[in-house]
């Protein structure tokens, strides 16, 4: 089934009644060369490109619940590749350039919208710093722009730019970046694989991993055993808990990150907008509603929800920013379960157990990198060697000495 | 969420900062045998359990002690707290 104008003008026309659901419900196989195990953005877009852009067959997505229940759906949607480090940066971008031809890529509409994300500076220092990240930017072939104070001003005037602790100075805008529907995403990568023959087997836990002789043979699960040669666990936020019945401890805490949206509003907020110095971040959705977020709470959770003091930080943070979103009233806040490695940024890697693969840690950023990480996994599990642009999410990276820092706050998952 | 310290009674977890997994108390000797490995262990790896995890907490805006906190992860609920001290005097986080 072919998504297209004429599509929809030919079912608005005859009641729609030939629309099919988007996958099968397939009953487990036996045995399948590559299993990923986790049905979320990553796990799919895995699936994805290992059916399509690298031309394997035999494969099986295992999800415990129903495709995207985890954090692709409980994200604030926001798409950029603004970091610094070059172990970063490269992948970030090379993400970004997927986003941008996901649509057509997949046919399906994920509704990626380049609205631009503005990060604010407020003190000199702050701005060198976004003028050297802006530099990395661009030397990885991203777009960055430095903006002055009354630039910012002409893109968003309600904002506060007298406060007297976090005067507004200027800020640092990527135009490429932007919002994507989360959980089209999600659909359109399942809907891909599945159209060409991955099997997404849902309500099937994986309850164990079998290994013989240090290498993986298939996995266990609530609907019985699956015989694998291959197989990929990208389960953020459960990584720990997955990865320990093979026998594996993680550098990686599950933390719980709270994300809230107001009742719909006209059109206020001409992009994503960050306030990292206040902990706070906002942007609109197409439906009015303002999204925003902040930090983690700060503890170890599994709990998919958060307590109210980082409720009262996050409103405080927006108070500071732009004093007008005191009066939207909230609609929802909900809870999502991050993989906080120690340096902050991901894992894609081979294991200690031979044909075992790791995609874990994504921090506050797996949303971003969904293309990316599903690509870079499946050109992992494919040839066996890392992509070129997720070479250095190694896992014994740690032991080595060269952790991805991008903040700079050495080994407390928390502060990331 | 409401710590119960050992000394103060309930005190709001707002006062506290959190500094991970009580194991943090069993630091390796960096004079034994493989030392390095121990260091990159003890430094990196959790078990991240979902469930029972005990923790350190510093009470920082209050008389600045350290806690050793049991929590569900699961569920946020705190089942007691003791000084790290005497967690440690007692031989470690175990």
């Amino acid at each position: 089934m072919h998504f297209s104008g004429l599509r929809v003008i030919r079912e608005a026309l005859t009641g729609h009644k030939g629309w099919k659901p988007l996958w099968r419900n397939p009953e487990p196989q036996p045995a399948y060369d590559y299993i990923i195990v986790g049905g979320g953005g990553h796990g799919l877009a895995t699936a994805y490109y290992l059916a399509k852009t690298f031309g394997r067959a035999r494969i099986a997505v295992l999800e415990k619940s129903w495709l995207g229940s985890g954090n692709i759906g409980r994200n604030t949607t926001i798409i950029r590749s603004n970091y610094l480090l070059p172990g970063n940066e490269p992948f970030y971008e090379f993400s970004m350039k997927l986003w941008e031809g996901l649509e057509q890529e997949f046919n399906f509409n994920a509704m990626v919208s380049q609205r631009g994300i503005l990060n604010l500076c407020h003190t000199d220092a702050q701005r060198d710093a976004f003028r050297r990240r802006g530099n990395a930017m661009l030397l990885a072939g991203a777009d960055a722009e430095l903006l002055d104070r009354e630039q910012v001003r002409a893109m968003a005037p309600f904002l506060n730019f007298d406060n007297a602790r976090f005067p507004i100075k200027g800020g640092l805008l990527q135009r490429r970046a932007g919002t994507a529907r989360h959980d089209g995403v999600a659909w359109g990568y399942a809907r891909g694989a599945d159209m060409r023959g991955v099997d997404l087997i849902q309500n099937c836990e994986v309850t164990g991993f079998r290994i013989d002789g240090g290498r993986i043979s298939g996995v266990e699960t609530t609907r019985g055993y699956i015989a694998a040669g291959t197989v990929g666990v990208a389960v953020a936020g459960s990584s720990s808990r997955v990865m320990a019945m093979a026998g594996m401890r993680l550098p990686i805490e599950s933390h719980v990150l709270q994300a809230f949206v107001s009742e719909g509003l006209k059109p206020t907020i001409p992009g994503v907008i960050t306030f990292g110095a206040g902990h706070f971040y906002v942007s609109q959705s197409d439906k009015g509603g303002l999204v925003f977020g902040g930090d983690i709470d700060g503890y170890n959770s599994y709990a998919q929800r958060g307590n109210l003091p980082v409720i009262e930080d996050v409103a405080e943070g927006g108070m500071a920013l732009m004093p007008m979103i005191g009066r939207a009233r909230l609609l929802r806040v909900w809870g999502g379960i991050m993989d906080m490695s120690m340096d902050g940024s991901p894992i894609i890697d081979r294991t200690p157990v031979e044909g075992l693969y790791l995609n874990a840690g994504w921090c506050y950023g797996g949303f971003k990198a969904t293309p990316a990480s599903g690509y870079a996994f499946a050109h992992l599990l494919a040839t066996g060697r890392p992509h070129e642009t997720a070479s250095a999410y190694r896992l014994d990276r740690f032991t080595r000495g060269y952790v991805i820092d991008e903040k700079g706050v050495g080994a407390q998952p928390n502060l990331h | 969420m409401l710590i119960p310290h050992p000394l103060l009674g309930l005190r709001d977890a707002q006062e506290f900062t959190y500094l991970g997994d009580a194991v943090l108390l069993n630091r390796p000797d960096g004079m034994a045998e493989g030392a390095e490995a121990a260091f990159a262990e003890y430094v990196y790896l959790r078990d991240n359990p979902a469930g029972v995890h005990r923790e350190l907490w510093f009470h920082e805006q209050g008389d600045r002690s350290w806690l050793v906190v049991t929590r569900d992860t699961t569920t946020h609920e705190i089942l007691g707290a003791e000084l790290a001290r005497d967690v440690k005097l007692k031989g470690g986080a175990a």
